[in-house]
């Protein structure tokens, strides 16, 4: 089972919700592993520290193009999407700018007199770090100011084991990186939390996830602040409300000092259980 | 002109809280909202948009049916894993397809047609202090960054024509794209962040890229009563940076019910203790004119 933890707003508590569930599953010896998604600012190894098994590197193919070989016909130029390619004619000058090449292929398939070749380029860094017994933390992260966390983030979802339950801290916001993840995901637990910013943020993922058709239920943080318009929306648009985090300052400090309040607090992790077993039933629906 | 970019890396740390009591702190501002994939500052601000503009963030593929030999060509090129063969079938998914075109360009009967995504849409118009720019990115939708541009260039425009002196631009989280987009070529950078281990990683990650940036920052740390003894270990790594600390904002419950009335802290409480420190950030913020 593959569980994405989401929200368009960021600070809501995804990375809270992620690493407290991760936690409490594998206490309760569910062979587990959490991959940390959130590829720009990655934060989950600050509450779970693990031993590193192993660090790959995501590179990028970037095209050169070797202007002795050029003949300058314009075509890579043409092909390529993203205005990556500089092109002077008159000056006999061609150059890739490799902060906008996607790695698309298209200058390669374009060029017919073999004058462009590919480096490799480090775009990030995925990080298999073990836990305790029996799970794992991979841990996706760009190098800092990269175009797109996407393939990155791609490799480490595809690095993680064939755990029984894998779950995804996925990065803010609903555009590419966070398609990228709930993609993947059989079911999405959005955090929000009950501020006119929380709803609002809220609305644009569930409106996302039902274009792409996900099933989907929500966890209210720090309830208690605030009002109660997410909960009359939520039982407006018959939105299982799944879990409710009251605002509470000892959860604030716990998660300030990166511990978890799953391992601190009993209560916690039993309804860190309970939250996994309500994400099952609705899968099941 | 001057313009401030508020950044914190970590979502959630306070940066569009700061952002709106900056706008509603002296009339005659621009304000551009960056956080293109979440905006949230209109909610805040109630601007009347004057203007609203479709943006084509850019273009996906299509396949025509009745054209289609399943010959597997496109999807031999394709580098995102966007195209498969299912029972023969070639099927694209919408999800994963980057707009690279070059399927559309291999195919040898002409069965791909590009489409553009053109549900982003952004806007502009005044608000009780001046004039606002925010946009909203249509979901799953790329180039994010070209769109903190186009709201940033108009923003430019506008405070041209109302002769503004200071454009706050409030900026999206993380350290990639559209990030950059908004930083570059600011005048001030403000990092916010709070006293927590993921706060702190993060705003070393974001103070990391403005430097590469050539750009210097100033810190402000928001909530800094939730763990003072964090809040004292990123002052002294401030400390050890050189970089100012201009501020500490303590927790106030206040925030979110002038949320909830549409109302920046200053506006809501302008007397309370975090109310005064905002304006004597934004003094030192503006005092400095290095």
């Amino acid at each position: 089972m593959i569980i994405a933890v989401a929200s368009g707003k960021g600070g809501t508590g995804k990375t809270f919700v992620s690493t407290n569930l991760f936690w409490a599953a594998q206490k309760q010896g569910i062979p587990s592993t959490l991959v940390d998604c959130d590829a720009e600012e990655p934060n989950d190894a600050e509450f779970i520290p693990g031993y590193v098994l192993n660090t790959q590197n995501v590179v990028q193919k970037i095209p050169v193009i070797d202007d002795q070989k050029c003949t300058f016909c314009g075509r890579c130029f043409d092909y390529c999407n993203y205005n990556a390619i500089v092109y002077l004619p008159d000056k006999r000058f061609i150059k890739v700018v490799e902060e906008l090449c996607h790695d698309c292929g298209a200058c390669t398939v374009a060029c017919t007199s073999g004058a462009i070749s590919l480096k490799e380029k480090a775009i990030g860094t995925i990080r298999k770090m073990y836990v305790g017994i029996p799970s794992v933390l991979v841990e996706a992260r760009t190098e800092i100011g990269v175009y797109s966390p996407v393939p990155v983030i791609k490799k480490a979802i595809k690095y993680a084991s064939d755990d029984v339950l894998i779950i995804l801290d996925a990065p803010p916001g609903i555009s590419c990186p966070f398609i990228a993840t709930v993609d993947k995901a059989d079911y999405v637990v959005l955090v929000t939390e009950p501020t006119p910013f929380g709803l609002n943020d809220l609305k644009l993922s569930v409106d996302t996830l039902d274009e792409i058709g996900k099933p989907y239920g929500v966890v209210v943080n720090r309830a208690g602040l605030g009002n109660s318009d997410v909960y009359l929306w939520l039982k407006e648009k018959k939105i299982s409300l799944l879990m409710e985090i009251p605002f509470d300052k000892e959860i604030a400090m716990v998660y300030s000092e990166g511990k978890l309040i799953a391992e601190l607090n009993s209560k916690y992790s039993d309804k860190f259980m309970q939250l996994l077993q309500s994400v099952k039933k609705e899968l099941k629906r | 002109m001057n313009e401030i970019v508020v950044l914190s890396g970590k979502g959630g740390t306070g940066k569009t809280m700061l952002s709106a009591s900056f706008a509603t702190l002296e009339k005659n501002m621009v304000v551009a909202d960056c956080d293109v994939d979440a905006a949230n500052l209109y909610l805040i601000l109630q601007p009347k948009n004057e203007i609203e503009e479709v943006y084509v963030s850019g273009h996906r593929a299509q396949i025509d049916y009745s054209k289609c030999t399943h010959c597997g060509i496109c999807a031999d090129h394709c580098r995102f894993e966007a195209i498969s063969t299912i029972n023969g079938k070639v099927i694209i998914s919408e999800t994963s397809c980057d707009g690279c075109k070059l399927c559309s360009r291999v195919c040898p009967v002409g069965a791909i047609d590009m489409l553009p995504n053109d549900k982003s849409r952004w806007y502009a118009g005044a608000y009780r202090n001046g004039q606002m720019v925010h946009a909203r990115l249509a979901p799953g939708e790329e180039n994010s960054g070209k769109l903190v541009n186009v709201v940033r260039n108009y923003a430019k425009k506008l405070a041209d024509e109302t002769n503004a002196k200071t454009i706050i631009i409030d900026g999206p989280p993380g350290t990639g794209c559209p990030v950059v987009s908004s930083l570059t070529g600011v005048k001030k950078v403000i990092l916010v962040t709070e006293p927590s281990k993921s706060g702190f990683h993060d705003l070393k990650r974001i103070f990391e890229l403005a430097e590469s940036f050539n750009l210097k920052s100033s810190v402000v740390i928001n909530k800094y009563d939730l763990n003072l003894d964090m809040s004292r270990k990123i002052e002294e790594w401030c400390k050890l940076f050189s970089i100012p600390v201009l501020g500490r904002l303590p927790f106030d419950k206040q925030i979110v019910e002038g949320m909830l009335h549409c109302k920046s802290i200053i506006e809501w409480q302008p007397s309370s203790v975090i109310s005064q420190e905002i304006k004597n950030i934004w003094q030192t913020v503006n005092a400095d004119q290095s």
